[in-house]
């Protein structure tokens, strides 16, 4: 009786680990462009659902298997991301924040229309790679699709982790995002730093957006609720560090998890709020998250 | 043979307000040469037009090759700008500042380069995973010009590295730039509010005034000249 009421709770926050590591890929991507350009990217949900039905079309409409479909989307959409730096955010990018905020939200717009435009508002099914299958680990039911996804998003983030803690260009990178001027002086071309930036997180939308759609169909809007849940990671975490991106995003998934299997009047309906909740918890009492330093400046 | 640097006529400008009104000045190779001046009077400026983090006109020669382009060029030319207030990246570690401090070298021996360098500064190999941030301002500004040398400069720049420093830490600190002078042949343009200890490490000074050149001549000249330190340098 107990055992199976562990068994339980365990399959509970396996699959709460899997889709927390969506969030957390997607909490990674905010964060990567909030340390380098300031703001919140709005338009990373409507980004990765984008890229989503890229993967689609190449599925479907082109007969490609998911893994080629999957590399050819993730090339793509990293062009995508340096090219809407390039074009749409470089242009507002000195002076108030502000302005780049409402010009991410105007993509948010813009980009959600172009996908009903091209694709209609009617769902797709995305095939999984992962099929339906099960295992059992000692009495814990885990589906493949639960422990791909939590390969698939923890791999893209080592590897990151890779690039920007030990090559050349990752270090540049975190030398343009933390202080731009100085970087400038040693040689670093920023503006094209802050581009590859959000290539990488357009990379890290379109990862999540291709391992959500299997499970809850593809449509406009499919990112827009995992887009409130990076929100609520990135913020638990610490908006401008990438492992409180992570981290966030793992107990983010867990804890809604288990919050709608175990506390009867959530449910699945009011998951949703519950993260705005712990989004207005986090900024009122540790503003800076888990893993952020508050801000001190140097007089 | 040109001069390693070669300022002629140079103007600045912060929007409306011009703070460099025509600038002449030169830098041999192997020298120290020093910019002193009251606040305002354009010696940051002065800097700044010459790694172009500030729109600039009339002509900046590094061995008469004109400087176009902003601070990443001037980087790629050669230039090593130390800015006031430290110019150390605190987010990163002590060596990732002395990595990235090589990052326009395309050469394989920043390695080597990293513990050349620290031999100047023994301390900081042992504490090299320390966040920048969390030095000392002395530290810091010590990592500041360990990380320009790493750039293996044809000149630095360095802007007020007295600031804010106790005065035994600045001593130590231009005894480090002229170690360096004269082991290494390191060339430096120095701005400096301390005008006393800028004049006793530099070979020759510049002193401006409201924008242009007041003033020039070998620093042993303009130290001895009583009238030239009382109207000019304050002390």
């Amino acid at each position: 009786m107990l055992a199976a009421a562990f068994a339980d709770f365990m399959q509970q926050v396996v699959s709460g680990f899997a889709s927390g590591g969506i969030y957390a890929a997607l909490a990674l991507a905010l964060v990567i462009i909030h340390r380098s350009t300031g703001v919140i990217n709005f338009s990373q949900g409507e980004m990765a659902t984008l890229c989503t039905y890229i993967a689609w079309t190449l599925t479907f409409n082109h007969g490609w298997s998911y893994w080629p479909a999957f590399v050819a989307t993730l090339v793509f959409s990293f062009v995508f991301g340096l090219a809407t730096h390039r074009i749409v955010i470089r242009p507002v990018e000195r002076g108030n924040v502000l302005r780049v905020v409402i010009v991410t939200i105007g993509l948010l717009i813009a980009f959600n229309g172009f996908v009903v435009w091209q694709w209609s508002g009617e769902p797709k099914a995305l095939q999984s790679p992962f099929g339906t299958d099960t295992i059992d680990v000692g009495g814990v039911v885990i589906s493949w699709q639960d422990v791909g996804t939590i390969l698939v998003t923890l791999g893209i983030v080592v590897l990151l982790w890779l690039l920007f803690q030990f090559t050349k260009l990752g270090l540049a990178l975190r030398a343009a995002a933390v202080n731009p001027e100085e970087a400038r002086l040693v040689g670093v071309r920023v503006s094209w730093m802050l581009g590859l930036g959000w290539g990488l997180a357009a990379v890290l939308g379109a990862v999540a957006g291709m391992l959500t759609a299997p499970t809850v169909g593809l449509d406009p809007q499919m990112m827009q609720p995992i887009l409130i849940y990076a929100f609520a990671a990135a913020v638990l975490g610490g908006i401008d560090s990438p492992l409180g991106a992570v981290v966030g995003g793992l107990a983010l998934g867990v804890l809604l998890n288990l919050i709608g299997v175990y506390v009867d009047f959530v449910g699945a309906e009011l998951k949703l709020p519950v993260a705005l909740l712990v989004i207005f918890v986090v900024l009122i009492v540790r503003p800076s998250g888990i893993f952020g330093r508050p801000e001190v400046k140097r007089v | 043979m040109p001069n390693l640097l070669e300022l002629d006529e140079v103007e600045a400008r912060y929007g409306p307000v011009q703070a460099l009104r025509g600038v002449s000045l030169t830098v041999n190779e192997g020298e120290i040469v020093a910019v002193l001046g009251a606040n305002g009077a354009g010696k940051t400026t002065t800097l700044r037009a010459i790694s172009g983090t500030v729109s600039r006109s009339g002509t900046i020669e590094l061995y008469g090759k004109r400087l176009r382009g902003g601070p990443e060029a001037a980087a790629r030319a050669g230039i090593a700008h130390v800015p006031e207030g430290r110019g150390t990246f605190v987010e990163l570690s002590v060596v990732e500042n002395l990595r990235i401090g090589a990052y326009t070298r395309r050469d394989r021996q920043v390695k080597s380069d990293i513990e050349r360098v620290s031999e100047y500064f023994p301390w900081m190999l042992e504490r090299g995973g320390q966040r920048a941030g969390t030095l000392s301002g002395g530290e810091q500004q010590m990592l500041a010009l360990a990380r320009a040398l790493m750039s293996r400069p044809r000149l630095l720049l360095l802007d007020e590295p007295s600031l804010g420093l106790a005065p035994m830490i600045v001593r130590e600190f231009f005894r480090t730039v002229l170690h360096l002078n004269e082991n290494e042949g390191l060339t430096v343009l120095v701005v400096e509010q301390d005008a006393r200890i800028a004049l006793a490490s530099s070979s020759r000074a510049y002193v401006l005034e409201v924008g242009r050149v007041a003033l020039t001549g070998s620093s042993a000249q303009l130290q001895g000249d009583e009238s030239v330190r009382r109207s000019y340098l304050g002390y």
